[in-house]
């Protein structure tokens, strides 16, 4: 099967300071895959690059058999994104919020204000849905930020720091969200972040990356195996992370 | 699929901008000024008017007569940048301190549509307020004077509307420019009206300086008809530079179909003079407009290059919100 994200040895650099080195990966359809690493490794500037936001130095890299760089309409299409600090026209309520990113994905009027009180619903803001987003919490933007993900019916869902600043019950429906859209809705999964043992809860597979460069990538069953040694049966992830950082950090002392 | 992003962009900044409450003070405050001032020229010309048989051509002096401060065209002229500077100024930086800007460009549209539909809805709300200006003062032209404009008339200020229209246009594509290469949005303000500050204050010193540089007047005893005119003309031409300059000007003859010249009076030879006075039937509409082509075709290459510029500037930018 082809694979949903792929990339061969995509590299981009701001002048001298390399922010990804020749990262090659590859993420199946319809799986979690968890994109882990510190503030400043690289994460946001592959999701832009993968969007067709950015345009990489050199290498390549295709979403659902399509490049980002040459057919970034396309790839908009079939793609939904859940930036880091999503933001908000705040003096609309969700409502005309939503309308907004349906009329630019083309749907068409019709069905739309059902489709839109139905994932509303889904989130958990059909109450509020008539409410200026300026006067939105923080789990509310984000529920309406997967709300404005799923409404493009995407068949891929790139989400950076999803649960940054959430609550616990709502990193819990964040990551039942997650769950939700690889398994009932087969939506391929691609999120980066930091918090690391939610990135365990959920993951299929997840990649390490460490000042530009893909440490590790598997499931982590395989990542525990190599790192932390044979018939580990209790590990976290936390541990496999933290050796590949100081490996890093010793080898760059 | 090709053009729904820019029309999406379009109706949506459109609707932001009759519903916002700055471009409603905006209209408020400039719906007050015009009304006020139209009432008082048109009691003014009554006044003068009173006793004679109707003069043909009476309604355009609703906007070029001097009312208690300034007249209309003066008045459209001054605050029309305003108005294209208002609507521009936050266009980009707005929304990407809002981080709204990586959302509409990660959704299936070109990156222009963008940018075209911003500067379209801009140039919109610019041809819907001053459309609802001059209907006004025509309106209260037409309750206070009893005169109803003629055709000659109503062609006259269509094409004041149009040129009005682009002239204002190229301020919100000035102020849009701005909002693209600053990041702030109280910086892009104050640099776009620094911009008008300039060319509405300074640039007469600059045409006048350029013109003493290029073509001195010669000190001493023998002041030449030739050198006077020559000076005149290097500042004229200078001063062109300045698109307030281009509009009043082209306004000035449009609306006032007994005007044949930019020049003043002073500087024109005897013969001259004497023709302009001789002559003093009123120009037909196609006439007036080609003393001013000039003026009108520069009027629109600038919005049109100011806007290209924009564009590009935008284009190349990077995205990334953080």
């Amino acid at each position: 099967m082809e694979p949903a994200i792929e990339t061969h040895a995509l590299t981009k650099r701001y002048g001298r300071q390399v922010a990804v080195n020749n990262l090659t990966l590859e993420v199946k359809p319809g799986e979690i895959f968890g994109f882990l690493g510190p503030n400043g490794a690289g994460k946001t500037t592959t999701l832009l690059m993968l969007l067709g936001l950015s345009e990489p130095t050199s290498g390549t890299a295709r979403v659902c058999g399509h490049d980002p760089t040459r057919e970034p309409l396309l790839v908009k299409r079939l793609v939904g994104y859940l930036p880091e600090n999503v933001g908000f026209y705040e003096d609309m309520t969700a409502v005309q919020n939503l309308t907004y990113v349906a009329r630019l994905n083309g749907i068409r009027d019709g069905g739309l204000r059902h489709r839109m009180e139905e994932l509303l619903d889904q989130v958990g803001l059909l109450a509020e849905a008539r409410k200026r987003v300026g006067a939105y919490s923080r789990g509310m933007r984000q529920r309406l930020g997967i709300a404005e993900v799923l409404l493009k019916d995407p068949k891929v869902a790139f989400l950076d720091e999803p649960t940054l600043g959430l609550d616990p019950d709502g990193t819990q429906k964040m990551l039942d969200f997650i769950t939700d859209l690889s398994r009932r809705k087969q939506i391929t999964v691609f999120f980066s972040s930091h918090l690391l043992d939610q990135v365990q809860r959920v993951s299929d597979r997840v990649g390490i990356m460490l000042k530009g460069n893909l440490v590790a990538a598997g499931p982590i069953q395989e990542l525990a195996k190599q790192k932390l040694g044979v018939d580990q049966e209790r590990y976290t992830l936390e541990e496999i992370y933290m050796r590949y950082f100081r490996e890093d950090a010793t080898a760059t002392a | 699929m090709s053009v729904h992003g820019m029309w999406a962009v379009y109706r949506k900044e459109l609707e932001d901008h009759f519903s916002s409450t700055r471009s409603i003070l905006l209209l408020t405050v400039i719906l007050m000024v015009g009304l006020v001032t139209a009432y008082m020229v048109g009691s003014g010309l009554r006044k003068e008017m009173e006793g004679m048989a109707k003069p043909s051509l009476v309604f355009l002096l609703l906007f070029t007569s001097t009312g208690a401060l300034f007249s209309l065209a003066q008045f459209i002229a001054f605050f029309g940048p305003l108005i294209g500077m208002v609507l521009g100024f936050d266009a980009i930086n707005r929304e990407r301190s809002h981080r709204t800007l990586s959302k509409l460009l990660s959704q299936p549209i070109y990156r222009d549509a963008v940018i075209n539909g911003k500067f379209l809805a801009g140039l919109t709300t610019i041809a819907i307020m001053l459309l609802a200006i001059v209907l006004l003062i025509s309106g209260i032209g037409l309750l206070v004077l009893g005169v109803v404009p003629g055709w000659e008339e109503i062609g006259r200020m269509a094409v004041y509307l149009v040129v009005s229209i682009i002239y204002v246009g190229f301020w919100l594509a000035l102020s849009i420019l701005c909002s693209v290469l600053f990041r702030g949005m109280a910086t892009s303000a104050l640099a776009a009206i620094a911009l008008w500050i300039f060319f509405a204050f300074f640039m007469a010193l600059g045409a006048r300086l350029a013109a003493d540089i290029v073509a001195p007047l010669p000190t001493g005893a023998s002041v030449n008809a030739e050198a006077v005119l020559r000076n005149d003309r290097v500042r004229s031409v200078v001063s062109m530079v300045s698109p307030i300059t281009l509009y009043s000007e082209a306004t000035g003859i449009v609306l006032d179909p007994l005007r044949k010249t930019t020049r003043s009076l002073v500087l024109m030879g005897p013969m001259e003079q004497l023709s302009i006075s001789r002559f003093q039937s009123p120009l037909p509409l196609i006439q007036s407009a080609l003393i001013v082509a000039p003026h009108l075709v520069s009027l629109v290459a600038i919005t049109v290059v100011c806007f290209g510029i924009c564009y590009a500037c935008f284009m190349r930018q990077e995205v990334r919100s953080t």
